[in-house]
């Protein structure tokens, strides 16, 4: 954490001397080179390999807008060069020019949008409740007077305290440091629920001991879109992107990459996330938007 | 890009995220300027009670290292190699994890109650440490001259050899207060809502990670500074005249 402030605060005073080039598609022709952001670890959205080899399905969707615009900009050559991204720092580097792309797990948000720019949903993540099977929880309702799980530094811990206030059921927080941690609470029965995004629920209940054991349930408290991330007022290389994105929607093909990383099995161990396409993705690929999370809670 | 702080954000609400008046919320709503006192609250409180724990314990080790009886003498030892030798953090998860899970009575124990045991006895450890090492320093006729005039072992410490030690480690038990301050950082770990859990998540939360960080590292530093004063304090409070460099 601490090392990445000093990077965010080193890169804001960079920033600050650097001229900005808005023209993305006219840097990548110039330079032949592009730089992707990339999360080291954010389910199947986006995580390493080692050997600073990043795979997922935002950074496979990313690499496939890539290979049209360097077909677009009729390069012989696109050197793609990957640099990890924190959720602290994802921001200002897509700002001040250091990463053209960012392909991980960002929440597209009105607040952010004031900042940057986000290519046409192709995720819409959901955030849930996973419980011991034999718990007889299946609803947030019944979570009344238990202990909650959630990881701290994640937007479900504002999620709960908002739904707690809203609905008066009082449930007791407990922190975990990160999902591991959490979901380690839940297993030991320090927790009764946990809540989460449903692709990391669903991904570590995958991993775990005995998967038969829990199970996710009830309702949808929360649904936010996950976007690929670029810089703002450059209209033609959000258009560049767009358009792959749009393309594999409309030719349904979006279908198959999202099988792939999210129901078969995923390297490097092989587990299943066993997390087939919401309604909400699906709709997101139906109707090609970039509308902020706030959007979503208006319905 | 320019520096673009926004520090009326610790007067918005934590749920709704709207200016409250006058910085406080209403109605069990709280603001992140509530929130970031009782973080502060939850950090001096584990920093205090863990401190007296340590202390207390620490002491009591520490003599026990010292009396002529080797198999009493040898528990202290024991006792501080374990609690020395080991991370503090991996000590909380055990404290959290691994030891309800052999006894599961203790999950009913409050984290709250876990992270002050583990932190005071952790911090033990190393009072004993200097507590021994100021016993260590009188000359060993001290002790000899008490028990001669006919004080048993008990009143030979209570009234000649514990005197003077614990003012020789006064110095050293400051440093180790100070450290308990900010090795309460990793109750965060176990999930208690103090300074570092504050940190982490409001950060994330607000995208504001300089106007998070600046008051936390200020109030650690304000917490750690006030034992230190606090301790000179004492010191030259009990300060025995002609001895230790005293006037």
């Amino acid at each position: 954490m601490k090392k990445s402030l000093w990077v965010a605060a080193a890169l804001l005073a960079a920033g600050a001397a650097q001229a900005q080039s808005t023209d993305t598609l006219k840097k990548i022709k110039d330079t032949g080179s592009v730089t992707m952001g990339v999360r080291e670890s954010s389910g199947v959205l986006a995580y390493t390999l080692g050997d600073n080899k990043f795979v997922g399905y935002h950074v496979e969707l990313c690499q496939r807008a890539l290979d049209d615009i360097k077909k677009q900009l009729g390069l012989a050559k696109l050197d793609v060069k990957y640099q990890v991204v924190t959720s602290a720092n994802r921001i200002p580097l897509v700002t001040n020019g250091t990463v053209d792309i960012e392909c991980g797990s960002t929440t597209n948000n009105a607040s952010r949008q004031k900042d940057v720019a986000f290519a046409v949903t192709a995720y819409v993540e959901e955030v849930r409740i996973a419980t011991k099977a034999n718990s007889g929880i299946t609803s947030i309702s019944q979570l009344n007077g238990k202990s909650v799980a959630t990881t701290t530094g994640t937007t479900s811990v504002q999620l709960l305290r908002k739904h707690e206030r809203a609905t008066g059921v009082d449930f007791k927080e407990v922190f975990g440091k990160d999902h591991a941690d959490s979901f380690l609470l839940l297993e030991s029965g320090r927790a009764d629920a946990f809540v989460m995004d449903g692709q990391i629920l669903a991904g570590l209940i995958a991993k775990s001991k005995a998967p038969a054991d829990y199970k996710i349930v009830g309702e949808v408290l929360s649904v936010e879109p996950i976007a690929i991330m670029m810089r703002k007022d450059d209209p033609a290389f959000k258009k560049a992107v767009d358009d792959t994105l749009k393309g594999l929607f409309k030719s349904g093909e979006i279908a198959k990459i999202y099988d792939k990383w999210f129901v078969q099995p995923v390297p490097p161990t092989g587990a299943k996330v066993g997390h087939p396409a919401s309604d909400a993705t699906k709709a997101a690929w139906a109707n090609p938007n970039d509308k902020p999370a706030e959007d979503y809670l208006k319905k | 890009m320019s520096s673009n702080w926004d520090w009326q954000m610790y007067c918005r609400t934590t749920t709704e995220q709207t200016v409250a008046d006058h910085c406080l919320g209403s109605g069990g709503d709280i603001t992140y300027l509530q929130w970031l006192m009782s973080a502060w609250g939850w950090t001096l409180s584990v920093s205090v009670l863990g401190l007296l724990v340590a202390l207390v314990v620490g002491a009591l080790i520490g003599i026990l290292r010292t009396v002529p009886d080797r198999r009493l003498a040898m528990v202290g030892e024991v006792w501080t190699e374990f609690f020395r030798n080991i991370p503090l953090l991996v000590q909380l998860f055990l404290w959290y994890h691994v030891i309800p899970g052999i006894f599961p009575a203790l999950k009913a124990v409050p984290a709250f109650a876990l992270v002050v045991v583990g932190l005071g006895f952790f911090t033990s450890a190393r009072i004993a440490e200097q507590v021994k090492a100021g016993i260590n320093t009188l000359p060993r006729g001290q002790r000899f001259a008490g028990l001669a005039l006919g004080l048993t072992l008990p009143q030979t410490y209570r009234h000649v050899i514990l005197p003077m030690a614990f003012r020789i480690v006064i110095p050293p038990l400051t440093s180790e207060s100070m450290n308990i301050v900010k090795n309460s950082a990793v109750a965060f770990a176990v999930g208690l809502a103090e300074l570092a859990q504050y940190a982490q998540q409001v950060s994330e939360e607000s995208s504001h990670f300089e106007e998070v960080f600046i008051p936390v590292t200020l109030l650690y530093f304000l917490s750690a500074f006030a034992i230190n004063r606090l301790a000179g304090f004492i010191e030259k409070r009990v300060r025995v005249p002609g001895i230790l460099g005293a006037k």
